[in-house]
């Protein structure tokens, strides 16, 4: 269950162009034992075939001597953590020997080597304040939306009464009103959706959500979810830490403004069947994490013709429904499955309120199907992740108050297309082009020409002198798995207005010290 | 692909089709009894009292009316940035200050004969989260651990369900109260060594559920030393540490490990939640405290899946700060729960029914072995049946709990209002008056 670094994913040899300056041919001897550490196999394998070459070696050559124990994961091959400043009490260490953990929370324990986690880190302990740090880091990897918090703070304020413990500590067995959280995601979805409170199923936020399904649709050793590159950086853990389920990627490429082509889920399909893999599903966001495109009406049809042909299961986080701007219409999977007579068993959908109503620290996420299974696991599962009561007991009047709610997503709305014009207009002078996005709280900026190589290690470079020197945190896509480098993701609507140009000028300073003229590879120059 | 056509139904996985999650057990069977015909003292009089759901109703006014004095400090204060940023708050590292006011609140409860670091505090969505996660950080899945019994039944979805663990019991019984011994201990270790099974750990509860007693000092010494001599985990979940009716009575293992300088003390983890002791299941506050630094940081990643929100941690921050409020808290509850106890076990007696001594939590564990027609599980589910359809109570069988002596019973007292209670007590006089009329 090792979180794949960006830096290292020999099970795509394709992933990568060739960059002018080499770098990828050295690494070649390397790549079949660090396939071995990084993939399937994982530490065990990693340190038990070195290990056990030495060892084989060293009973050739002295042959009276007995076999040596199996390395075990417990062994010392394990990265030591950095130590946490204990003001615990230990003192001494046992001397019986150090009870292990299991092989699933080693590799969770390592430290965070992708730059999503470190720039995030690092944005928090040097965070940028107007007048207390000025000089610190503007946090621009992080999707939350800061815009919009003074319309609840003002229905909070009007509307707040009662006591907060209502009628009792309230047991989580009890059913909980549904009623409001699906009428309130069919008015986020669009007016043609309505959506059942019974298919409804509420969690502790949209990640347990996301585990849940994975953990009932393919938890079963070698199971894989299909998922369009670029993707958000957290599936890596939310999918894969605790389930045991694989994240086969479908690269999407700027050519085609980074859209989903079933071709290309055919053929990464077939590659992992002829692997001995089963697919048991696909993983999709729309509004898309990172690009923040829209999927189309036809879109949709054809991927759950996909699914119906290969027999299987489709997720459709869609966290930023919400959260969209321009011209382009929001289509919700239940959309789609409410108007059609389709083999509805296969489709489930994930929402939260961390996104579109800015509150990710009241923890309300939600899962919606149509399969009766997938319910009542869900169901049962949510013990380990349950709303706690007195947030339900503050939000459900509130999401119940159709106006104020239609009013605030309205709102909402016009403020992020107009801070995403003003931050599209001020990259653009600088010469940073992003993809039209629709939705979602981020813009996907084209820094192609920006990075020297024109690699994966151009492109950290570029994100390193963007979090040291402009102090701007910003998400790489190398972090998205994108198989294009020189593409970040940089989410604008934790910025007031007064902000923007601040910003600009920091990323001006960095653009001028990248050598320019050089010739961008047009897209048949890419390796696959 | 052929496979696929010829199957229509879409894949599930085998989580979301086992029966590990134990639906079928008299837990849940009593349960649906209860939803279908629930006691009103006004509208159903006859209706089944509820005495299966260990919940704390006992002290509930007192935390209402604190809340209600202190609403300022309970929602967002005075402060304009308050709320904005409680909600955006999303760190697993949790409220800095409600660490500290849930280790201050566990100090309290043990009365200062442990101390514990704030930084040590793992927050997580409840105590089955809390139990979850430690057996997905201490234990690969076909491993398993140890657990005395009678156990709490939802150990078996929580501890199996996902993780892939197994449970495998340390066998108590009636002849010494049900205490653990260092027999019963390699036994149970021998057993999953025969079955192939590694042992990664035991956990314990203190004080227990079902049986409502703590766990002697000598007792938990000699579990410590069983754990470090092979080399293992030892989970103690605490939940009903505020439950204990006299606090000097309850012996934390926090106080073991302080007593040997805590040494070899990064095998032994701590289990605490709110819904107990505070009467707050709904709030879903649960807390793992862990002496080994990777269990920490692994287990705070991992709580990713099952944060408290935020709103919650600063509702009950400050409330659980007030020192003097938690202690005379901590007092009052102790104080309710034995008046119910010794309520319960009175009537009982009085119905010639006898419990094991209690000193904690909200149940007694009931001795009714006498109605059993045999010495078997089928006789005690032919009991607990009639209990629940004629006598109209719901109880839990000591099978549900996996007690390896038929005719226990685990009946709760805390969940209702005292005259409710003195109808169920009424109610299981008649049916003891009964039998002995029938039985001759």
């Amino acid at each position: 269950m090792t979180q794949t670094s960006p830096l290292r994913d020999p099970e795509d040899e394709t992933r990568r162009p060739v960059s002018p300056t080499g770098g990828r041919t050295g690494m070649r001897l390397i790549v079949p034992l660090q396939g071995v550490v990084q993939g399937r196999g994982g530490l065990i394998l990693g340190s038990l075939i070195p290990c056990a070459l030495f060892y084989f070696l060293q009973f050739y050559l002295k042959r009276h001597r007995s076999p040596p124990p199996p390395a075990s994961p417990s062994s010392s091959n394990l990265p030591e953590l950095a130590r946490t400043s204990s003001r615990s009490n230990l003192t001494s260490r046992g001397s019986m020997g150090q009870a292990r953990v299991s092989s699933r929370a080693s590799s969770i324990a390592k430290p965070n080597d992708s730059p999503y986690y470190i720039g995030l880190d690092r944005a928090s302990e040097d965070a940028y304040d107007e007048l207390e740090n000025p000089n610190g880091v503007i946090q621009l990897g992080l999707s939350e939306n800061r815009l919009s918090l003074d319309l609840i703070e003002q229905w909070l304020s009007r509307n707040l009464n009662g006591s907060i413990l209502g009628g009792g500590g309230g047991g989580f067995e009890y059913e909980w009103n549904r009623d409001a959280m699906a009428g309130f995601m069919s008015q986020i979805m669009g007016r043609a959706v309505s959506l059942n409170p019974s298919q409804l199923v509420l969690t502790s936020g949209a990640t347990p959500a996301i585990e849940i399904l994975c953990f009932c649709l393919a938890a079963d050793p070698g199971h894989a979810f299909l998922i369009p590159t670029p993707y958000y950086p957290g599936f890596d853990r939310d999918v894969r830490w605790r389930t045991g389920v694989e994240l086969i990627p479908v690269h999407c490429r700027s050519s085609d403004n980074f859209t989903l082509s079933i071709t290309a889920l055919d053929q990464a399909y077939n590659q992992v069947r002829k692997r001995g893999q089963k697919v048991r599903g696909l993983l999709l966001s729309n509004p898309s994490n990172p690009v923040g495109s829209i999927l189309t009406r036809e879109t949709l049809y054809n991927l759950l013709d996909f699914a119906r042909d290969k027999n299987i299961h489709i997720i459709s986080d869609e966290i930023f429904a919400g959260s969209i701007y321009g011209s382009e219409e929001f289509v919700s999977m239940a959309e789609i499955l409410d108007s059609e007579d389709v083999d509805r068993n296969r489709v489930h959908i994930v929402y939260g309120l961390s996104k579109d109503l800015s509150l990710p620290g009241f923890r309300v996420g939600a899962i919606y199907s149509w399969n009766e299974h997938v319910l009542t696991a869900s169901k049962q599962l949510t013990r380990f992740c349950s709303i706690s009561a007195p947030t339900q007991r503050l939000l459900i009047p509130m999401l119940s108050d159709t106006r104020f709610t239609q009013e605030y997503i309205e709102t909402n709305r016009k403020r992020i297309q107009s801070m995403y014009d003003l931050f599209v207009a001020g990259l653009e002078q600088l010469g940073i082009k992003c993809v039209k996005s629709s939705g979602g709280l981020y813009c996907w900026a084209d820094m192609r020409e920006l990075i020297r190589p024109y690699n994966e290690k151009g492109e950290l470079d570029l994100w390193d002198k963007l979090l040291n020197i402009a102090k701007i945190n910003v998400t790489p896509g190398s972090a998205c798995h994108c198989i294009e480098p020189g593409w970040f993701r940089c989410c604008f609507t934790t910025l007031s207005k007064k902000d923007i140009p601040l910003v600009i000028e920091r990323i001006r300073k960095v653009v001028e010290t990248c050598n320019l003229p050089l010739k961008m590879p047009t897209s048949g120059g890419f390796q696959s | 692909m052929a496979i696929e056509i010829e199957q229509p139904r879409v894949g599930l996985s085998k989580i979301a089709v086992s029966k590990t999650h134990g639906e079928d057990s008299p837990y849940f069977a009593g349960w649906k009894a209860y939803d279908e015909n629930p006691y009103d003292e006004f509208r159903n009089p006859s209706g089944v009292i509820q005495m299966g759901l260990a919940e704390n109703q006992v002290s509930f006014d007192i935390l209402e009316e604190y809340l209600e004095q202190h609403a300022e400090e309970a929602s967002w204060g005075k402060k304009a940035s308050g709320f904005r940023e409680n909600a955006l708050f999303q760190d697993y590292h949790g409220l800095q200050s409600f660490r500290k006011a849930m280790a201050s609140f566990m100090e309290q409860i043990r009365e200062g004969r442990a101390k514990f670091n704030p930084d040590r505090v793992v927050l997580t969505a409840g105590a089955t989260a809390a139990n979850e996660l430690l057996t997905f950080i201490l234990a690969d899945p076909g491993d398993a651990l140890l657990v005395p019994t009678p156990y709490y039944p939802g150990f078996d979805r929580d501890l199996r369900w996902r993780t892939g663990v197994n449970i495998v019991p340390i066998h108590c019984d009636s002849s010494n109260n049900f205490q653990v011994t260092p027999q019963a201990l390699e036994a149970a270790y021998k057993n999953a060594e025969s079955l192939n099974i590694k042992v990664r750990g035991v956990l314990i509860t203190n004080p227990s559920n079902p049986l409502g007693a703590t766990i002697h000092r000598s007792t938990l010494e000699q579990i410590l030393d069983f754990v470090t001599i092979k080399n293992i985990h030892l989970v103690s979940d605490e939940i009903y540490s505020g439950s204990v009716f006299s606090p000097t009575e309850f012996t934390s293992v926090a106080e073991i490990l302080e007593s040997r300088s805590y040494k070899d003390c990064e095998r032994v983890h701590i289990v605490y939640s709110l819904s107990k002791d505070l009467g707050l299941p709904g709030f879903r506050v649960g807390t793992i405290y862990s002496y080994n630094d990777r269990v920490v940081t692994t287990a705070r990643r991992m709580s990713s899946f099952t944060l408290i929100s935020s709103q919650t941690q600063q509702l009950l921050g400050s409330m659980l700060s007030d020192e003097k409020f938690t202690g005379n808290y901590i007092t009052k509850n102790r104080e309710r729960l034995r008046n119910r106890y010794e309520k319960m076990v009175g009537g009982l007696r009085n119905a010639g029914v006898e419990c094991l001594e209690g000193n904690a939590g909200l149940f007694c564990w009931v001795n009714l072995s006498p109605l059993l027609e045999n010495q078997t599980r089928e006789s005690e589910l032919a009991v607990w049946e009639a209990i629940l359809h004629r006598v109209k109570l719901n109880i839990s069988p000591g099978s549900s709990c996996h007690c390896s002596e038929p005719g226990w019973f685990r009946v709760c007292f805390a969940n209702m209002s005292e005259k409710t209670l003195e109808v169920a007590l009424k109610r299981i006089q008649s049916f003891m008056e009964e039998r002995k009329i029938t039985s001759g």
